[in-house]
């Protein structure tokens, strides 16, 4: 059946494809993972803030982001990221933003939108009788939630983070539309080149397979150990 | 030390609370009683402004609980409050419960707030829990941490949600022991509970609450003796006589 195809185009070509592809998705999926579950954190406690503009600010902004298409966002960034930077530091010129940093910061500010929903239930789901024995004790806003909501609300959404940072994984492909060279770029650009272009795929496809199936199984692990624990 | 005074609240147009007007001085130990839904525990929770309230003024120590200016996380450090559910940090041990906000809110050092909080442990008579997690503990050595946490603080008072609501028949009376051991020592205490037994012992006056307003507030003698309002007298003939 294979008998047509040449898949020794890997084997010549899979340091290319992890150290300078996978370095590229994995790092960018990383920081933007960090940076998202933090500004998402933000917004869901903005969300949930009883100050009514704070709520109205961060759930615009969710919900518009979340009503827009991913690769729409990235575009949209990249080209003009420069010309907010200009316009911040009052430069005459688009200023020079990296492909890395462009993607870091679309990404964050995307996936901000889908931590804080998870977030937001997380807080949600920890009893106002916590929140009212934190005040109670003499802690301020910021202290219950630091000390006492917050760390509860990530331990209960931990399985859900990790299911969005799947998903958050797959969806840093997409910066294939900047011709960068995440593991998918760098696997179209060799694929291309040498015309193997089903085998490429195919074993791009196998190993994102691998990798999230791992992945969600570790979830799973960690789901029923938080469940015992509880 | 805590003074109510005309004190209303509304969830929108629901009135919970009418008029309410008390005050419990510096060593009295006064206990809230009334049918569920009469508004004690809410009342009890304006006093440390969990709950905000629309009308009256309630002052502690001469503070303002309902004055936008009062600083509330501080006012509530020196009011220890006690949970009808607990209400422990369930991710943190024992002894970082007791730990907490003396560090966080009274700047002490790990080490002064960690002997404090062993010393009110074994008063609890929990010592050697001190590093287990509230989930490993019963009811009963929940609620007892809990009034350890509150008297961590050093409080000028206590205030107690039904502590031994929550709490299987056979372990409110532990909880109960400390509770009468530290009025025999002289704290301010306003507790709403429903152990008559406790409010016979050790209780100076009794309030008794019903929709809302508080229909009587009489000294323990007279409020057992011969309860004024028709609606206290139904209420203790219930809850005495099972």
């Amino acid at each position: 059946m294979f008998s047509g195809f040449d898949f020794n185009v890997i084997e010549r070509s899979w340091r290319y494809l992890f150290f300078d592809g996978m370095e590229f998705t994995l790092r960018l999926t990383l920081f933007a993972m960090a940076g998202g579950v933090v500004f998402g954190t933000l917004l869901a406690m903005m969300r949930l803030s009883s100050i009514k503009p704070l709520a109205w600010i961060a759930g615009t902004y969710v919900n518009v982001l979340r009503s827009v298409p991913l690769v729409l966002v990235i575009f949209w960034f990249y080209f003009l990221v420069p010309y907010m930077g200009a316009w911040v530091v009052r430069s005459d010129t688009p200023i020079h933003v990296g492909a890395f940093a462009s993607c870091l910061l679309t990404f964050t500010m995307f996936e901000a939108c889908y931590y804080c929903e998870i977030m937001r239930a997380g807080i949600q789901s920890i009893s106002r009788g916590q929140v009212s024995a934190g005040y109670a004790i003499g802690l301020n806003y910021w202290q219950t939630m630091g000390q006492i909501v917050l760390p509860q609300a990530f331990r209960n959404m931990v399985p859900i983070l990790l299911t969005q940072t799947i998903v958050l994984f797959q969806d840093v492909s997409l910066v294939y539309v900047l011709s960068i060279t995440d593991f998918v770029g760098a696997a179209s650009k060799v694929a291309q080149r040498d015309g193997r272009l089903v085998e490429m795929y195919t074993f791009v496809a196998l190993i994102y397979f691998i990798s999230c199936f791992a992945l969600s199984l570790l979830v799973r692990k960690l789901q029923a150990r938080i469940a015992v624990v509880r | 030390m805590i003074e109510i005074k005309d004190i209303s609240k509304w969830y929108g147009t629901f009135q919970v609370l009418t008029q309410c007007s008390t005050r419990v001085s510096k060593g009295e130990v006064v206990v809230v009683c009334g049918p569920s839904g009469s508004g004690k525990s809410t009342l009890i929770k304006c006093v440390n402004g969990l709950e905000p309230f629309q009308k009256g003024e309630i002052r502690v120590d001469g503070i303002s609980v309902g004055d936008p200016k009062t600083n509330l996380p501080k006012l509530r450090a020196r009011i220890g409050m006690v949970f009808q559910n607990f209400e422990l940090f369930p991710h943190m041990t024992v002894s970082q419960n007791l730990t907490l906000a003396q560090v966080k809110v009274l700047g002490r050092s790990q080490e002064a707030a960690l002997a404090k909080g062993m010393a009110l442990l074994d008063r609890v008579g929990l010592k050697a829990q001190a590093d287990k997690h509230p989930g490993n503990l019963s009811g009963g050595q929940q609620q007892r941490v809990a009034i350890a946490r509150a008297l961590c603080m050093d409080p000028i008072a206590m205030l107690f949600d039904e502590p031994t609501s929550a709490l299987d028949p056979e372990m409110i009376n532990e909880v109960l022991d400390v509770m009468v051991q530290l009025a025999q020592e002289g704290m301010t205490m306003m507790c709403v509970t429903h152990e008559m037994g406790f409010a016979r012992r050790v209780a100076h006056r009794v309030i008794f609450m019903d929709h809302g307003s508080i229909v009587e507030d009489a000294t323990k003698d007279d409020f057992f003796g011969k309860p004024r309002s028709e609606r206290a007298q139904q209420f203790l003939s219930k809850i005495l006589h099972h």
